[in-house]
C-alpha cells in the first residue's frame, strides 16, 4: 500500500476530488433547476387560456369612417373603416418620419380596413379615438391618455413614449364582409 | 455580558434552557444601552414596526372574507364594507394603514438621509432598509390590485407592462407575470397569494434590519459615536416610554384618518369595477408611488424611463459610497443642509408632477425635478464630501448639553464647541 502512494498519484487524487466536486455541483444545479422549472412554468398561461380561438367580425354594418372594437384573447381589437382622406394621409408620410417605419401597405391587408390590437405598446393602456368625441391625437389616429402617445391613421406611433406601432393581430378576410381575427387563413 | 437577573424561578428555569429573556433584555430592555440624545425623529422605526403589525393583523382577518376572483373580488370587498361585522373598520384600517406605513417609512428614510445614518459602519443596516422599502412597494402594489376596481386593473396593467421594456425577453416575462394574454383571473390569484406572502418576508428582513442595528446601536442627532456609559441610557424604560408616547400620537392621527377621512388618500375611480376594455382617462398610482411615477414618465423612452425609475431607488443602495463626507449629521454640514432641503422639496415636486397628466407645464417640471434628483445623488453628494468644510464636532454627546447649561451665552448655539475655538 505505502509504495503505491507516489507523488504523481497524490496529485491525481486531488484533481479527482476537484472533478467530483464539480460533477456533484453540476448535477445538483441540474436537479435544482428541474425542480424549480415546473414551479415557474406553472405561472405561464394554462392550456385553457391558450385554447382561446378566433373572433369573427361582420363588416357589413360598419360605415366608412366608423371605428369599432371587438375582443380577441381578452384584448380589444380596433377595426377602422378608413376614409379615403385617412388612407391618403397615412400613405403621404415619409418613412423617415416614423419611429417604427412601416408602409401603409404593411399596416393594412385591404387599404380601407385597419385591424389592430388596441393596446398601447408603451404600458398597455387602451388608446382613445374609437368613439366619436374622443381625442384622436395630433395625427388623427389614436391618442393614449396614460402617457401621451400619438398614433396616426395607420396606427403607427408618431409621438410619445411608445416604442412600436400598434400590434397587428393575425387575421384574414373570409369574404368581403367578414374578417376573422386570430387566424391567418391559408388561401383566403 | 448579560446583566439580566431575576429572582423568578420560572423565568430562571426557562432562561437556563433557552435564554429568551436575556435576549429580550439585550434587544429592547435594560441591557440595551442607547445614545441618550435621540430625538423624536428616532421614533419612526418603532412606528413602522407597529404599522407592519397592524397591516398583518387586519390583512389576515380581511383575507377570511375576500374572494380572489375577477367576478367576485369587487363585490366581496363591498360585502366587507356593508355586511361583515366591523368589516368597514377592518378595511379602512388596512387601506389607510398602507398610507400611514409609507408616511412613517418615508420620514424614517429622510431622517436617515439627514443624519447620515447610512454611513459606516451602518451600510448594511441601511441597505436592508432599502430592501424593506422595495418589498413594501411590491406588497402595496399587489394589495391595491385586489379590490379589482378600475385603478386596480389599470395600475396592474401599466406596472406589469414595465417589464415589457426588458430587451428580448420582455413580452415573455409579462405574459408569465400575467399567466394570460392580459391582466385577468390568473393575475389576480397570484397577486393575492404574493400579497399574503410578502409581509412575512418583510418581517424576516426587519429582523435582519434590527440585528444589524444592534451591532453598533442607533446613530444619534450629533452623528458622533458614543464614548462610554455616560453617553447612554438603557433602552427600557427610557426609549420604550418615548416610543410608546410616539405610538399614542401616531394612533390619534391614524384614527382621525380612519374615522373621519378614510377615502382622502384614495382614488374614487377605484370604486368603479374593473373594465378591461376601457382605460380611465387619467391613471394615477397611489400617492406613495407618485414621485417614482413622475420619474418614469419624465423620460420619453420606454426602456430608459423604466431604468430611471428603478435607478432612483437603486441609488439608495450605493448611497453610503456616494456620500464620502466623514461627518454624519447634517447639523454640522452647512451646505449639505441646504441641498437636503432642496431634495425634500424636489421629492414633493416629483409627487405633484406624478399626479398631473404628462403634458405641458407639469411634464417640464417633472423632467427638471427628475434631473435634480439624480444630480443630487450622483454629483452633489460626492462633491460635497470633498469640498464642504464641516463645522467642528462636539467632543462627546454630553458636551453640548453640559456646556450649554453652564454658559448663559452659548446655550442657544448648542452645537459650537467654544473651547475648540480658543485652542
Amino acid at each position: 500500500m505505502a509504495d503505491t502512494a507516489t507523488p504523481a498519484q497524490a496529485g491525481s487524487g486531488e484533481t479527482r476530488r476537484d472533478f467530483l466536486y464539480l460533477a456533484a455541483g453540476a448535477m445538483g444545479a441540474v436537479g435544482a433547476g428541474s425542480v424549480v422549472w415546473p414551479l415557474i412554468d406553472s405561472m405561464n398561461p394554462s392550456a385553457e387560456v391558450l385554447a382561446l380561438g378566433s373572433t369573427e367580425v361582420d363588416l357589413e354594418p360598419i360605415a366608412e369612417g366608423q371605428r369599432i372594437s371587438v375582443t380577441w384573447r381578452k384584448q380589444p381589437v380596433f377595426i377602422d373603416h378608413r376614409t379615403a382622406e385617412q388612407i391618403e394621409a397615412a400613405k403621404a408620410v415619409a418613412l423617415d418620419d416614423l419611429p417604427d417605419p412601416q408602409t401603409d401597405e404593411q399596416r393594412a391587408q385591404r387599404a380601407e380596413w385597419l385591424v389592430m390590437i388596441g393596446v398601447c405598446t408603451h404600458l398597455g393602456c387602451i388608446p382613445l379615438g374609437q368613439k366619436t368625441g374622443q381625442p384622436r391625437g395630433d395625427y388623427g389616429g389614436w391618442f393614449c391618455p396614460c402617457h401621451g402617445s400619438h398614433y396616426d391613421t395607420a396606427g403607427r406611433i408618431r409621438k410619445g413614449p411608445a416604442p412600436l406601432n400598434l400590434i397587428l393581430p393575425p387575421y384574414y378576410f373570409a369574404s368581403d364582409t367578414q374578417v376573422v381575427v386570430g387566424e391567418t387563413g391559408a388561401g383566403a | 455580558m448579560s446583566g439580566f437577573q431575576t429572582n423568578s424561578r420560572v423565568i430562571n428555569w426557562i432562561e437556563h434552557r433557552m435564554p429568551v429573556f436575556s435576549f429580550l433584555d439585550h434587544s429592547i430592555g435594560r441591557g440595551y444601552p442607547a445614545p441618550k440624545n435621540l430625538s423624536y425623529m428616532w421614533n419612526f422605526g418603532s412606528l413602522a414596526g407597529l404599522a407592519l403589525v397592524i397591516m398583518i393583523v387586519t390583512g389576515i382577518v380581511l383575507a377570511m372574507q375576500y374572494t380572489p376572483h375577477v367576478d367576485y373580488a369587487f363585490n366581496s370587498v363591498e360585502r366587507i364594507m356593508r355586511d361583515v361585522n366591523y368589516g368597514w373598520l377592518l378595511r379602512y384600517v388596512h387601506m389607510n394603514g398602507a398610507s400611514f406605513f409609507f408616511i412613517v417609512v418615508y420620514i424614517h428614510i429622510f431622517r436617515g438621509l439627514y443624519y447620515g445614518s447610512y454611513k459606516a459602519p451602518r451600510e448594511l443596516l441601511w441597505m436592508l432598509g432599502v430592501v424593506i422599502l422595495l418589498l413594501m412597494m411590491a406588497t402595496a402594489f399587489m394589495g391595491y390590485v385586489l379590490p379589482w376596481g378600475q385603478m386596480s386593473f389599470w395600475g396592474a396593467k401599466v406596472i406589469t407592462n414595465l417589464f415589457s421594456a426588458v430587451p428580448f425577453f420582455g413580452e415573455g416575462i409579462v405574459t408569465w407575470l400575467w399567466g394570460d394574454y392580459s391582466v385577468d383571473n390568473p393575475t389576480l390569484n397570484r397577486f393575492f397569494s404574493l400579497h399574503y406572502l410578502l409581509p412575512f418576508v418583510i418581517v424576516a428582513v426587519v429582523v435582519l434590519h434590527i440585528w444589524a442595528l444592534h451591532q453598533f446601536g442607533s446613530s444619534n442627532p450629533l452623528g458622533i459615536e458614543t464614548k462610554g456609559p455616560q453617553d447612554k441610557i438603557p433602552f427600557h424604560p427610557y426609549y420604550t416610554a418615548k416610543d410608546a408616547f410616539g405610538v399614542g400620537v401616531f394612533l390619534v392621527i391614524f384614527a382621525s384618518a380612519v374615522f373621519y377621512f378614510p377615502n382622502a388618500l384614495g382614488d374614487p375611480v377605484n370604486y368603479v369595477p374593473a373594465d378591461p376594455l376601457a382605460t380611465p382617462p387619467h391613471i394615477v398610482p397611489e400617492w406613495y408611488f407618485l414621485p417614482f411615477y413622475a420619474i418614469l414618465r419624465a423620460i420619453p423612452d420606454k426602456l430608459l424611463g423604466v431604468v430611471a425609475m428603478f435607478a432612483s431607488i437603486g441609488l439608495l443602495f450605493v448611497l453610503p459610497w456616494l456620500d464620502r463626507s466623514p461627518v454624519r449629521s447634517g447639523r454640522f454640514r452647512p451646505i449639505f443642509r441646504i441641498f437636503f432641503v432642496l431634495l425634500l422639496i424636489d421629492a414633493v415636486v416629483l409627487g405633484i408632477a406624478g399626479a398631473k397628466p404628462p403634458e405641458g407645464f407639469w411634464l417640464i417640471v417633472g423632467r427638471l425635478a427628475t434631473a435634480w434628483y439624480f444630480f443630487h445623488f450622483i454629483i452633489v453628494l460626492p462633491l460635497l464630501g470633498v469640498f464642504e468644510r464641516p463645522k467642528p464636532l462636539p467632543a462627546s454627546i454630553s458636551e453640548p448639553v453640559l456646556k450649554g447649561g453652564g454658559s448663559p451665552m452659548g446655550s442657544g448655539a448648542g452645537t459650537t464647541a467654544k473651547p475648540m475655538e480658543k485652542a
